[in-house]
C-alpha cells in the first residue's frame, strides 16, 4: 500500500479526448459482457497518459461513469496501486529502485545524482516543473543493477556520473537513449558469455 | 553445464530476433496442429510425466493443476491466466521471455488453453514492463495477422483470444486470487482458499493459473517428450530454469541452466564469481526476496532445486539468486527486504499489515545498534506471529527472510545491540492478562 494523497489543485473538467475514447472502448471489448469495470486499471492508464502524467479526481469520476461503476471503486484502486500518480510529477518522472539487490550495488549514489540535480526531497517539482524523482521498491531489472527508470524506459547498469549525464539531458529538455550504459547485450555476462556462443557467432 | 541444444529459450539474449519467422527457424508454431490432436489427456500426462513444476515461486506440479481443471465446459466459460507480474527483488526472467521469446509464450498459452478447454487468456504482466509489454502484443498481432491464435488457432480447430492486462506496481498481485481480483478491476487483495481457482476463480469461472516460465516451456516439453525433459536435473526437480543472478558478482546476467546445478558453478562460471573472491561471499539469497538467505559455509556444496533448498531452511522460490559479499551490512540489506514486504503489504490481514511494519523498524535499530538485547527475541517472535496467519502467502514470505537472518547472523545482531531491556523483570507485566504465557518452562 502506498501513501498518496490527490493534489490540492484540481481541475474542474475532464474528458477523454478522441484517440483516448478509442483506445478505452477497445479495452472494455476485451472483457465479457458485463465485466467492463476490469478495465478500470487500463482505463486510469489512458486518463494519466492524457492529462500531464497525473490522475485528477474528475477524470475517476469521468471513469466511474464510463464504466457504470461507483466512483468510490475507482478511487479505491487509483489510490492502491502505486503507479497512478494522483498530484503532477512532470513531464519526466523519474524512479529510482532502491531495493537490496540494487542498493548492494550502489543505488544510493543514483539517488544523491536526484537529489543534486532535481529536488532535495521526493516527489518535488523541479523549478521548470518538468521533472521530479522518486524511490521506488523492486523494478525487475535485477541483473542489471542498479537502475531507474524514466516514463515507460528502463536505464540500467548506471553509476553516479552516468545518471549525472542522464539527469543534464532530460533537464536540457532532450531524451536520452534507455538500456544499459555499460554497453552489454541485454542480460547476458558481460564479457564472460559460455552459453549459445554458436548463435551469437553465427 | 548444461548442453546448448538442450537450452530450451534460444534466444535468451536477443541474438537471433523475436519475429514468427525466426521463432520458426527455433522449433516454435512447427507442429502444434498434431500437438494437439494427440488430445487433452495426452498433453496433460507429458506434462505430468516431465515432472514440471510451477517456475513462479511456489513449485506446484503444473500436470496436475491442470488436471484440476473441469473435464466438461458447463455454464461457466474456462479461462486461462498467465502470472507476469514478476516483482520478487532479485528476479528479471519473465521479462526476457515477453520480449525475447514471445512466440514460446503465446504458443503455450495456445497449447495449455486447449489443454483446459479455454477460449480466453489474460496474461498479466506488471505495469512497469509497459515497453516489454508492448513488445509481446506486437508478437500477439503478428500471430493474428498469421493465423496462430484467433478463430481456428493455428489449423487446431480451437479458438482462443489472448489479452494484456497490466498491473499497477503492486507486488501483491503476483499472488493468483488477488491476480484475479486486479483483473476484475478491483484492489489487489487475495481471497481466501478454498475455493480454488481451478473452479471458481476469474469472474467465478474456472480458472488456471500459470507463471510465464511454465507456459513457456510447455511447446518444448511436448515436441521433445516428458521423458527428454524429465531426464534433465533429478527426481522431481526436473528440466532447466531460467537463473537471474544479482548483486556482489562480477558479471551479473539471466542463464538457463539445468536444475540441482551447484551454486558455486552458477555463481563462479556464469557470474564471473563473486566480487573480492569466493572467500568475499558472505551469504546468498537463493530463490527471491522472500527466500531465507544462506550462509557462506553452506554455499560451498548447495546445489539448487526445490528440494535440496527446502532442506537447508530455505527455497528455489522464482530462482533470483542475489549475492551479498562481506563489504556490505547483512542486517541493513535484510532492513531494505523488509521495507519492501512493509510498503507492499495489502493492508487486508492484520497480522501482516501490522508486522511487516514492526519488523522493518525493528531491523533498521538492529542495523544501527539501537536495539536492546532481548528484543532479538522479541523480533523471532514477531514473524512468528505473522507467519501461517494470513489469507496469502505473503506473511511467510515477509517473515521468511527475517528468519533467515535469525537463524544465521543471530550473533552478529547480538554483538552490535548490547542495551539493557528496557523491561527487566519478565513476569508480572500488569498490562497483559495471561501472566502464564511468560512461563519459560511451559
Amino acid at each position: 500500500m502506498s501513501l498518496k494523497r490527490p493534489a490540492k489543485n484540481q481541475p474542474d473538467k475532464f474528458e477523454f479526448n478522441s484517440s483516448s475514447l478509442a483506445a478505452a472502448n477497445e479495452i472494455v471489448s476485451r472483457y465479457p459482457k458485463g465485466k467492463q469495470q476490469s478495465a478500470v486499471m487500463a482505463l486510469l492508464y489512458i486518463a494519466q497518459r492524457q492529462n500531464n502524467n497525473w490522475i485528477p479526481l474528475v477524470a475517476m469520476k469521468y471513469i466511474a461513469k464510463f464504466l457504470d461503476m461507483p466512483y468510490i471503486k475507482v478511487y479505491e484502486v487509483a489510490t492502491f496501486y502505486s503507479m497512478y500518480n494522483l498530484s503532477p510529477v512532470g513531464k519526466y518522472f523519474i524512479q529510482v529502485c532502491t531495493t537490496t539487490p540494487c542498493m548492494i550495488r550502489g543505488a544510493n549514489k543514483l539517488v544523491e545524482a536526484c537529489k543534486e540535480k532535481i529536488s532535495e526531497n521526493e516527489s518535488e517539482l523541479t523549478s521548470e516543473k518538468n521533472c521530479s524523482w522518486m524511490e521506488v521498491e523492486c523494478l525487475g531489472a535485477c541483473v542489471n543493477a542498479p537502475m531507474m527508470q524514466i516514463n515507460d524506459d528502463y536505464f540500467e547498469d548506471l553509476d553516479k556520473e552516468k545518471t549525472l549525464k542522464i539527469l543534464d539531458k532530460i533537464l536540457k529538455g532532450e531524451s536520452p537513449k534507455p538500456g544499459s550504459y555499460r554497453g552489454r547485450t541485454n542480460n547476458e555476462p558481460e564479457n564472460n558469455r559460455k552459453t549459445l556462443l554458436e548463435i551469437k557467432n553465427a | 553445464m548444461l548442453k546448448d541444444q538442450d537450452r530450451i529459450f534460444q534466444n535468451l539474449y536477443n541474438d537471433l530476433g523475436s519475429d514468427v519467422a525466426s521463432s520458426k527457424k527455433r522449433g516454435d508454431w512447427v507442429n502444434t496442429k498434431e500437438l494437439t490432436e494427440k488430445g487433452r489427456e495426452w498433453i496433460i500426462s507429458e506434462i505430468k510425466e516431465s515432472q514440471l513444476r510451477g517456475r513462479g515461486g511456489a513449485g506446484f506440479p503444473t500436470g496436475l493443476k491442470w488436471s484440476f481443471a473441469p473435464k466438461e465446459v458447463g455454464s461457466r466459460p474456462h479461462y486461462l491466466v498467465v502470472n507476469g507480474d514478476e516483482s520478487e527483488p532479485g528476479t528479471c526472467k519473465d521479462r526476457d521471455i515477453l520480449r525475447f521469446e514471445p512466440h514460446k509464450l503465446i504458443e503455450g498459452c495456445l497449447i495449455a488453453s486447449y489443454a483446459i478447454q479455454a477460449n480466453v487468456c489474460y496474461i498479466y504482466i506488471r505495469g512497469e514492463y509497459f515497453i516489454d509489454g508492448q513488445k509481446l502484443q506486437a508478437a500477439i498481432n503478428e500471430a493474428y495477422e498469421k493465423n496462430l491464435i484467433g478463430k481456428n488457432a493455428a489449423g487446431t480447430g480451437w479458438d482462443l483470444d489472448i489479452y494484456i492486462h497490466y498491473g499497477a506496481g503492486a507486488y501483491i498481485c503476483g499472488e493468483e486470487t488477488a491476480l484475479l481480483e486486479s483483473i476484475e478491476g478491483k484492489k489487489g487483495q487475495p481471497r481466501l482458499k478454498p475455493p480454488f481457482p481451478a473452479l471458481i476463480g476469474l469472474y467465478g469461472c474456472p480458472t488456471i493459473i500459470n507463471n510465464v516460465e511454465t507456459i513457456a516451456v510447455v511447446p518444448t516439453i511436448l515436441r521433445r517428450g516428458g521423458k527428454w525433459f524429465a531426464s534433465l536435473g533429478r527426481e522431481k526437480n526436473t528440466g532447466t530454469k531460467i537463473f537471474c543472478i544479482s548483486g556482489n558478482v562480477n558479471t551479473p546476467c539471466n542463464v538457463e541452466e539445468e536444475m540441482n546445478i551447484p551454486l558455486k558453478e552458477l555463481i563462479e562460471v556464469h557470474a564471473g564469481g563473486v566480487i573480492g573472491g569466493w572467500d568475499n561471499l558472505q551469504a546468498v539469497i537463493p530463490g527471491g526476496s522472500s527466500m531465507p538467505l544462506i550462509p557462506k559455509e553452506k554455499c560451498e556444496t548447495l546445489t539448487m532445486d526445490f528440494d535440496s533448498l527446502a532442506a537447508e531452511k530455505s527455497g528455489l522460490g522464482t530462482a533470483g539468486v542475489v549475492v551479498i559479499n562481506k563489504d556490505q551490512d547483512i542486517i541493513k540489506c535484510m532492513a531494505r527486504i523488509a521495507r519492501f514486504y512493509k510498503h507492499e503489504s495489502c493492508g487486508q490481514c492484520t497480522p501482516c499489515r501490522e508486522g511487516s511494519g514492526w519488523m522493518w523498524r525493528m531491523l533498521e535499530r538492529m542495523a544501527k545498534g539501537e536495539a536492546s538485547k532481548d528484543e532479538v527475541d522479541m523480533l523471532s517472535d514477531v514473524t512468528k506471529q505473522i507467519e501461517g496467519h494470513t489469507i496469502c502467502a505473503f506473511g511467510e514470505g515477509s517473515s521468511w527472510p527475517v528468519q533467515g537472518l535469525l537463524r544465521h547472523f543471530k550473533d552478529e545482531i547480538k554483538k552490535r545491540n548490547k542495551f539493557d531491556p528496557i523491561v527487566k523483570e519478565n513476569k508480572n507485566i500488569p498490562y497483559l492478562v495471561d501472566q502464564h504465557l511468560l512461563d519459560k518452562n511451559a
